[in-house]
């Protein structure tokens, strides 16, 4: 079983359209983790036919993916994939990412929009935050990627037990990244399109990223 | 007696009260109790006899004695954040497990 994590924060305007589109791919178990949304991302979620788990209070992108990872081992998943619930990502690109790590007998493959020309990263982020993004991971990290902060993955069963999210919010990619060197996981990047419909998280959120690493350092 | 001394030995007092009052609703534990009791205390022996501390001052090389109730107090501000901000922290993550742990049985109980 392939089980397709979905958080989503008051996504209710494209939510519907992210879990029909992983359906129309042949995705049997996609689950929506409603991080505490106050619209009606939940409802949308569970009428478009995907399985909801609600969080009560907004604990952040990171807190919401460690319950979509502990339901995937529950349910007895042998892979979980991270899928935003933003509408960016496309839902083609999970097959041919799934045969990757099965061929390849990874243990996590994560997605990047760097790979090809496929999505069309803006210009500012292309060469000045995605870069800046690149460095930082390096160095809390160790591991080089081409896209450090992409949300799109494929995980395997093995991997989602050694994996345990603890950064609630955004800098949990860095937390992922961190563990694949950590545990010597066997990883591969993958590309994925991307499509913008806004910035991001601009500037104000790559600053929140370092500070909840250097505070979690710190805290530790 | 100036004005301000009795303004501030007044709010000790009644600080003492608080916190003699939060010990008896069992709120605070007596451990607590004797740390803020003597600290509204040791505020109080200053601020009536601001002269003591200058013997404290001199004895760890401290010009004046409100200096080093300046550099005292800023230590245990700083400390005491410090404590507090990892307290946050750990509140904040157990608020995620319980937050999950509840979003996970409401699952279970569908099923």
């Amino acid at each position: 079983m392939v089980c397709i994590i979905v958080p989503a924060y008051n996504e209710g305007e494209n939510i519907g359209r992210v879990v029909r589109g992983l359906f129309e791919q042949g995705w049997r178990d996609v689950v929506v983790v409603d991080d505490g949304s106050t619209d009606s991302t939940a409802t949308t979620a569970r009428e478009a036919g995907a399985t909801v788990l609600v969080h009560a209070l907004n604990r952040g992108q990171g807190a919401a993916l460690q319950t979509g990872n502990e339901y995937a081992l529950q349910e007895g998943a042998s892979y979980a994939v991270h899928f935003d619930g933003d509408g960016q990502f496309n839902p083609r690109d999970i097959a041919p990412a799934l045969r990757l790590i099965e061929q390849e007998n990874l243990d996590i493959v994560l997605g990047s929009r760097l790979l090809d020309n496929r999505s069309r990263v803006p210009w500012l982020k292309r060469y000045v935050i995605l870069p800046i993004g690149r460095w930082i991971n390096f160095v809390f990290t160790g591991l080089w990627l081409s896209d450090a902060h992409n949300g799109f993955r494929v995980i395997s069963r093995r991997a989602l037990a050694k994996i345990v999210i603890t950064e609630d919010h955004m800098a949990h990619n860095t937390e992922i990244t961190a563990a694949i060197k950590t545990h010597g996981l066997r990883f591969k990047e993958v590309s994925v399109e991307v499509t913008y419909h806004e910035m991001g998280q601009g500037i104000a959120g790559g600053l929140k990223i370092i500070s909840d690493l250097v505070m979690h350092k710190l805290t530790r | 007696m100036l004005l301000i001394q009795a303004v501030l030995v007044i709010f000790f007092l009644y600080a003492i009260i608080k916190v003699v009052g939060r010990f008896q609703a069992r709120e605070l534990a007596l451990g607590w109790v004797i740390l803020w009791v003597s600290f509204w205390i040791a505020a109080g022996v200053i601020v009536l006899l601001p002269n003591s501390t200058f013997y404290m001052a001199r004895l760890v090389g401290i010009g004046r004695g409100a200096d080093l109730v300046v550099y005292v107090a800023l230590v245990i501000i700083f400390f005491s954040l410090f404590r507090l901000l990892l307290q946050v922290e750990k509140l904040k993550k157990e608020i995620t497990i319980l937050t999950r742990a509840a979003a996970l049985e409401d699952k279970n109980k569908k099923v």
